[in-house]
């Protein structure tokens, strides 16, 4: 950028009269950073980069932070701080106003934490002296002072898998309050999370669109014991995190190639899948090696965070039409989400992808034995012409669950997360045990979350992260308090969140019994 | 003889079940919404074994908290569904699967005992209280309707009755109220669901019929509610 183009930008920034003074400071901070020139890549992955074949998601030119830490919430409460000059907490409230000060001290992406911790193990050592209306006064306080100080839908609590006092407190505030912060996640273990308590969660989603159901044997099993549900389903180990997250557009690798899908798998997506780790390459070294990051962390040196427990995330978009133009070359008609041999080609790249990425070292990432984590991308407001991650384009999902048989398979791929969307309509809220019995039964099937969205309340998921829809008919004129549904009304106008295919299940009372 | 399958169905009964409708029915009801299931035999049908259905509930038994049979009336394939029913309680992954019915309640004693050691639940439809009004809607009497859901009820199996409403037909205040004590009498705890009548899919008999506004439909579930019926769903 020019000096007088980026003194422009930045003359715009500050007298935008929609922007809060704070989405100003952070739009200010961009501008600086991106007036650096990005760390050299390859012409190769320069070309990839410029044509969006490959993208850094806007990160910024220069990473300076890492862009999602899940710092180690539970040894912070057990250890007290130095930094935060703050004695391990005796009490409740102690804690929370632990926790409040830590969350404004940790990094992420988004310049808010992306990760608050697992609330419900996090303050089972304090809550058992509280009283119901006395914990509920005090997490609700917590909760509001939360949306109001980190005005971010990508900032991500975790429940779960146990029952507990203060995760049902979490679902009845949630409630209560049907704030966009912070996203939540209930981690689901089919021995251990009883119905009643899935039940709760899914009563919570009918009224404002969270908990996102998350499988956590399944995450155990891929991630360890201490991982976190974080921003738009990222799953990581906590006490690390994700230096970077890159992704690769696959409908953008097969318009490159023009071979049938022999080529693509052997020739044209290995070469891109080699670009795509470059740059994550390229990315993270910046981060640990120019800007040292790790170096000069406060969550480093109190043990809050370890760089051995950080990786890159490695994400794909666009497997959906990907999948379509190599099946209408090879002549054949079917698509994915509708067809067996097409969701039988998803599969076999998905797989030659995960293969490809676990080729493909990369510096720093000792979380995942020097490799990144393969990652279904839930996309960019600004996304344009291709279908998120791995999902089945929206307006076009089929029933419930065709759908679900035909995403299911691909979840094993993507141990950092991997969301479907589904979209019920009222008829669930009549029968609540029957979306219960759904989650349970995709969990079962192998899907690693589970995300669904009733089609008729104020709430909507835009990637991942909540924006109400009565605050985006608000933006024009008055801007927005959080910074997500300002990146959520482009998602709207682009990529039609609005027109998912509501799951209608069959009545019998109002829909004749067709022949199939 | 089995009209069609759900595979995931929320109006069924409680969870996510999978549904059979079964071909042909002993009612011939005006409102009937899918009329063609009520011949005993039509080429739409199709004649399955239980190992069919056993074969497809398999794959999809993880997602469903049970089966439903309806109809047509189901009660009319009693073996059928006793030999289903009883296979779904006996082999190891279906076990977890409750296996109820939905019925126009018509069926005789001698069918009940037959099915209910292996029936979880039923739904019972009451298409009037009233035996006139009833052969007038139904072409039959209620007299076995009435003892099915006494019988279910006392046997602990009776999920909910079930009442069609259509206005200025079966909906006089008067009615709702003797329908609902009668129902009361036989179980204080009863769960009713009132059907508000919808033309979609009828026959031509019936497309006359009014729907219920609104505000009729507020005023069915005030007197049922005055009536005393504390668990009430209206849809």
């Amino acid at each position: 950028m020019s000096l007088e183009g980026l003194q422009q930008a930045v003359r715009a920034a500050v007298e935008d009269p929609t922007l809060t003074y704070r989405q100003r400071v952070q739009l200010l901070a961009s501008l600086a950073e991106n007036a650096l020139d990005p760390p050299p890549l390859s012409p190769e992955a320069e070309e990839a980069l410029d044509k969006r074949v490959i993208c850094d998601m806007y990160e910024g030119n220069a990473p300076y932070r890492p862009r999602y830490v899940l710092p180690d919430y539970a040894a912070a409460l057990r250890n007290g701080s130095d930094f935060l000059e703050l004695a391990p907490p005796t009490d409740i409230d102690e804690a929370l106003t632990f926790l409040l000060a830590m969350y404004a001290n940790v990094p992420s992406i988004t310049g808010y934490p992306v990760y608050l911790g697992n609330l419900d193990e996090l303050l089972a050592p304090f809550e058992a002296s509280v009283s119901d209306d006395a914990l509920h006064r005090k997490l609700r306080n917590f909760w509001i002072t939360i949306d109001r100080t980190m005005p971010d839908a990508f900032t991500h609590t975790n429940i779960g898998p146990d029952d507990s006092r203060v995760g049902r407190m979490i679902l009845r505030i949630t409630r209560e309050l049907k704030q966009v912060v912070p996203n939540l996640t209930l981690r689901v273990d089919p021995d251990r999370t009883p119905d009643d308590y899935v039940l709760d969660a899914v009563d919570t989603v009918f009224a404002c669109g969270a908990p996102h159901f998350v499988n956590h044997p399944m995450m155990t099993a891929d991630l360890g014991e201490r991982y976190g549900v974080v921003s738009c389903y990222n799953s990581l180990l906590v006490g690390g995190g994700a230096h970077t997250l890159v992704r690769l557009n696959l409908k953008e690798v097969v318009l490159r190639t023009d071979k049938g899908i022999e080529g693509f798998l052997h020739t044209t997506l290995p070469a891109y899948v080699g670009l795509t780790a470059e740059l994550a390459a390229t990315r993270i070294r910046h981060l640990v090696e120019t800007a040292r990051f790790y170096e000069h962390s406060w969550l480093v040196e109190e043990g809050l965070i370890d760089p051995d427990r950080f990786t890159a995330m490695f994400g794909v978009v666009g497997l959906a039409e990907a999948v379509d133009l190599l099946q209408e070359r090879e002549g054949r008609s079917g698509s994915y989400g509708h067809d067996d041999v097409a969701n039988a080609l998803a599969h076999t790249i998905t797989e030659a992808l995960a293969d490809l990425v676990d080729d493909a070292p990369l510096p720093y990432c000792s979380a995942n034995g020097g490799r990144a984590f393969l990652h279904s991308q839930a996309g960019l407001d600004s996304d344009d012409g291709f279908t998120a991650g791995t999902r089945i384009p929206i307006g076009t999902e089929p029933p419930l669950l065709e759908h679900l048989l035909a995403v299911a398979p691909l979840h094993a791929y993507f141990p950092s997360g991997v969301s479907d969307v589904l979209a019920f309509d009222e008829t669930a809220t009549r029968n609540p045990q029957a979306v219960v019995d759904v989650v349970r039964g995709a969990l079962a099937e192998g899907m690693r979350d589970v995300t669904f969205n009733l089609d008729s309340n104020d709430f909507i998921r835009i990637t991942g992260y909540l924006v109400r829809k009565s605050d985006l008919a608000d933006l024009p004129e008055h801007g927005a308090r959080h910074g997500s549904t300002l990146l959520g009304a482009g998602s709207v106008e682009r990529s039609h969140v609005t027109k998912r295919t509501v799951k209608r299940v069959i009545s019998l009372e109002s829909a004749p019994r067709r022949a199939r | 003889m089995l009209a069609d399958t759900v595979r995931f169905s929320w109006v069924d009964g409680p969870g996510n079940r999978y549904v059979l409708f079964l071909q042909g029915c002993n009612f011939n009801c005006t409102a009937c919404h899918n009329p063609h299931t009520i011949p005993l035999v039509t080429h739409r049908a199709r004649l399955v074994n239980v190992a069919d259905v056993l074969a497809e509930l398999r794959p999809l038994h993880h997602f469903l908290s049970g089966i439903t049979v309806s109809g047509g009336e189901a009660t009319l394939q009693h073996r059928f569904v006793h030999d289903l029913f009883l296979a779904v309680k006996s082999e190891a992954e279906l076990a977890h699967l409750t296996t109820f019915l939905d019925t126009n309640g018509s069926a005789p004693v001698s069918t009940w005992d037959l099915l209910l050691p292996v029936t979880d639940g039923a739904m019972v439809d009451l298409k009037a209280l009233d035996p006139d009004l009833h052969i007038a809607l139904t072409d039959s009497p209620n007299d076995d309707v009435k003892l099915s859901i006494q019988r279910l009820a006392e046997a602990g199996k009776l999920h909910e009755v079930r009442l069609l409403l259509v206005p200025g037909v079966n909906d006089t205040d008067d009615q709702l109220r003797r329908t609902a004590n009668w129902l009361l009498s036989v179980d204080p705890a009863m769960r009713i669901k009132v059907i508000g009548f919808r033309g979609h899919g009828v026959r031509a008999s019936a497309r006359h019929w009014p729907e219920a506004t609104a505000e009729r439909r507020r005023e069915w579930q005030s007197v049922l509610r005055q009536a005393g019926v504390r668990r009430l769903d209206l849809v």
